[in-house]
């Protein structure tokens, strides 16, 4: 009795192991082309940037030296430009992401309530993400015409303002700059971030809100101590995945301003110097700064959030 | 981190690190940049054409260019000896320098008679209709050089040609007579339409020496950071280069190699509104900087209570290669130098072009709409042609849409004249043009080179102006009635300097020295002082030459 008892696990042990090794096999066999895909994709050009950014390579020299850390120390000491650059950035996210995700919660809370039309509400909200960033920015661009714009008339008509309005003028200032490129990242992305949250309220199961209600919880109670943490986990990824959004912004800072000196963005700057200029080894710096940059934002994010525990 | 970099190490060595150098670049770049690609295909829809924004210039001196009227056979006599001798002393070793330029007179001699002939047959076969010559009414002229290109019939080549709707189809038309007569395959791919975003295609192609576009459109500023990957094209269209301006070979010329053909030619010019003029009292278009400045206050006043949008002077005035060309001319019309003089010595941080730009400043919010700062060609055109400026300062191709009734609500009352300048200094326009280079890594050189031995012939050049209002390079074309009465401004502009941008002395650093440059600028106009902006520019260029 006792033998057979001492057998049968030893005797599961060796089964059980070897079926561990069969499938850790066949999982390995399955998944090493994935890995060898985004090895090269992306593992073997992220080691690539890091190599070159070391370097001074240049488009149209073949001589390649190994310059050290010269690339960033020029970076962190003499260059102002890319300083400026992450401040704009930096502001440019903040407001875009506190905006898209206070709106974005209003917006998904009312199409997850019951109304009639709800089905074609919510295909509708989509519509300005799914228009390319680059094609609503120029209509952007053409709402904020000094002359033909639809703003600039509108002001008019109002009576508060006399003649035209020129919105994209430099001599607005910076801030006033970034205030209209955070309304178009807001009018395109916000619905995005309501069909994160969207998702994540019809997680929570009805009966929750009627046992709240049973105890007598107000619409306002029920929100934050009810909604809110409930919604925690979709409202993490979705603040994640905006703010990187917003830290890599090119497209519509690009079409809008271009190379304006006091409205480019990281990823502009990045590319007037790699792209543009021919800088691989300088551009390549660039791309590892900003990468790092934002790495800081994720772990900040993360441990504040505690991703685990929610 | 450390194991990244041994790892890229490894890679390195058993991989040729400079093939992939770009590729993985742009592929890392994509985590930030992706979008930067989707934005340089949207971007500038409407940059239109011909002229379109760019158009750097190498020739540092001042060119005479595609004059008009300076016409006559002496002129054109004495520019095609000039262009002999410079081709001669610049030609390869092996050819004795006397015999080239004796094929050379000959074959150009050769080549006008034909082009002669051709062009009056155009003439007559157009000539019989009123209605304006466009690419739909007007057959492509037919092939010159078939006998000779035939032997390559059956080839296949890609065009990486023009961008913008018509100017797509007079590619098409001339591939189609180009195939037709030849045997040879012409495939069009039409490039991104801002200047910037095709310079990074092209250094992606030729950075992974790639052969997939055999001939290429080349902005005036890139022959000098091209060159070593372009075929040079003197041994086998030296003679009919010797038929172009010779400042535009010149500037093609990158140490005694003919890297590309001249395509066709731009300049800064300043449209104005006759009517306005003439109903104000003006009797000529103003000559100084300072007459511009009070004759627009002055009709601004009379106009701004019938059109509260009315404004004096448009121009180009966002941050970008166009502002660049743009604030070049009033540099360089008032004394202030062209950022980097002919020895290589940056000069941009004086005293006149400081006073230039606090000018232009002074401009925005009185003559100048406060959004100019943020105008390129089109938006400048837009507001021009809805009769909402007196003064625009566009390229050539703004003439055709201004004066098209279909397209323009000031059509008949637009005329063109030399940009203004300072007391005691002369007028200038910035050089602007394209020309065409074949591709060193292309398998097909020898139909490649059929094929821009075509497209720079003086047939195509009179039928692009005629048909396209391209200005001609060739000289013979230059001077056809067909093409001066399409491009009526191309006499008044005779005889001013051309400005070229500093792209000789920067080479492969242009870019950046003219992103300086506009940046600065855009500084200006944004209200800084350009004493404080200058000397600022002038250390970024100074770092970025160095």
């Amino acid at each position: 009795m006792s033998q057979n008892v001492s057998a049968a696990p030893t005797n599961l042990k060796v089964v059980r192991s070897t079926l561990h090794r069969s499938r850790n096999i066949y999982a390995w066999v399955f998944v090493t082309p994935t890995l060898l895909v985004v090895a090269f994709v992306a593992l073997y050009p992220l080691a690539q940037t890091f190599y070159l950014s070391f370097t001074n390579a240049r488009f149209g020299q073949s001589q390649v030296n190994f310059v050290g850390i010269d690339n960033y120390v020029q970076l962190t000491t003499q260059d102002s430009i890319f300083t400026d650059a992450v401040k704009v950035t930096v502001i440019f996210t903040v407001i875009t992401v506190v905006f898209e995700t206070v709106l974005g919660m209003v917006v998904a809370l009312v199409v997850n309530s019951n109304f009639k039309g709800r089905g074609v509400m919510r295909a509708v909200m989509l519509i300005p993400w799914a228009v390319p960033t680059v094609v609503s920015t120029k209509l952007w661009a053409w709402m904020y015409n000094d002359q033909f714009g639809v703003f600039t008339d509108i002001l008019h008509r109002l009576g508060i303002i006399k003649g035209n309005f020129a919105f994209l003028a430099t001599s607005n200032g910076t801030p006033f700059a970034i205030g209209i490129i955070s309304a178009i990242d807001i009018w395109k992305t916000t619905p995005f971030m309501a069909l994160l949250l969207l998702a994540g309220l019809q997680l929570i199961p009805n009966d929750m809100y009627e046992a709240a209600r049973v105890d007598g919880a107000n619409g306002i109670q029920q929100f934050f101590r009810l909604t809110l943490p409930l919604l925690r986990p979709a409202l993490l990824v979705a603040l994640i995945l905006r703010t990187l959004d917003a830290l890599r912004a090119f497209d519509v800072f690009y079409v809008l301003f271009g190379n304006r000196p006091d409205t480019e963005s990281m990823s502009v700057y990045a590319q007037q110097r790699l792209v543009g200029g021919g800088r691989e080894g300088y551009g390549s710096a660039l791309c590892v700064a900003i990468f790092l940059i934002i790495l800081v934002f994720v772990v900040v994010y993360v441990s504040i959030f505690k991703v685990e525990e929610a | 981190m450390t194991e990244k970099l041994n790892m890229s190490g490894g890679f390195n060595k058993r991989i040729n690190r400079r093939k992939f150098l770009k590729k993985s670049v742009l592929a890392v770049a994509g985590t930030t940049l992706t979008a930067g690609l989707l934005a340089a295909c949207g971007d500038n829809t409407a940059t239109s054409a011909p002229a379109a924004t760019t158009a750097p210039a190498t020739t540092a001196a001042a060119t005479t260019a595609p004059a008009a009227t300076t016409a006559a056979p002496t002129t054109s006599a004495a520019t095609t000896s000039a262009a002999t001798t410079a081709a001669a002393t610049t030609a390869a070793g092996t050819t004795a320098a006397g015999t080239t330029a004796a094929a050379g007179t000959t074959a150009a001699a050769t080549t006008a008679a034909a082009g002669t002939t051709s062009a009056a047959g155009t003439t007559a076969a157009t000539g019989a209709t009123s209605t304006p010559a466009t690419v739909d009414n007007t057959p492509a002229p037919t092939v010159p050089n078939a006998a000779a290109a035939k032997q390559y019939s059956g080839a296949n080549i890609t065009f990486n040609g023009d961008s913008v709707g018509g100017s797509t189809a007079i590619d098409k038309a001339l591939a189609a007579q180009f195939t037709k007569d030849t045997g040879i395959n012409v495939k069009i791919i039409p490039h991104p339409s801002s200047s910037d975003d095709y310079y990074a295609s092209l250094q992606r192609i030729f950075q992974g020496q790639s052969g997939e576009i055999d001939v290429m459109m080349l902005d005036v500023i890139w022959p000098g950071a091209f060159a070593q990957y372009l075929t040079d094209l003197n041994p086998k269209l030296g003679t009919e280069a010797k038929a172009q301006f010779d400042t535009a070979v010149q500037n093609d010329t990158v140490n005694g190699q003919l890297v590309a053909m001249p395509y066709f030619g731009d300049f800064g010019m300043l449209f104005y509104r006759t009517d306005l003029l003439q109903k104000y009292g003006y009797s000529k278009p103003p000559e100084t900087w300072d007459d511009l400045q009070s004759m627009a206050q002055k009709i601004i006043d009379g106009e701004k209570g019938s059109n509260s949008n009315f404004t004096g002077l448009v121009f180009q005035g966002k941050a970008y290669e166009g502002l660049t060309c743009d604030a070049l001319e009033w540099l360089a019309s008032s004394g202030g130098g062209t950022i980097i003089d002919s020895s290589g010595k940056v000069t941009v941080n004086n005293a006149s072009a400081a006073k230039a730009l606090n000018r232009a400043h002074g401009w925005i919010g009185t003559i100048s709409p406060p959004a100019v700062t943020s105008y390129q060609e089109d938006e400048a055109l837009n507001a021009f042609q809805a009769g909402n400026s007196v003064f625009m300062r566009n390229w050539p191709y703004a003439y055709a849409i201004a004066n098209d009734p279909k397209q323009s609500k000031v059509a008949g009352k637009v005329d063109v004249a030399p940009l203004p300048h300072d007391p005691g200094q002369q007028s200038v326009g910035t050089l602007g043009g394209w020309q065409l280079g074949v591709n060193k890594f292309s398998k097909n050189q020898d139909a490649a080179i059929e094929f821009v031995r075509y497209m720079t012939s003086q047939q195509v050049q009179t039928y692009r102006g005629v048909v396209g209002g391209y200005v001609p390079l060739n000289t013979a074309a230059a001077q056809d009635p067909k093409v001066i009465q399409a491009e009526p401004y191309l006499a008044k502009m005779a005889n001013v300097t051309r400005v070229a941008r500093p792209s000789t002395a920067t080479g492969i650093n242009y870019n950046d020295v003219s992103t300086a440059f506009f940046q600065g600028v855009s500084q200006v106009l944004a209200g800084q002082d350009a004493t404080s902006v200058l000397p600022n520019v002038q250390s970024r260029i100074q770092n970025d030459v160095k």
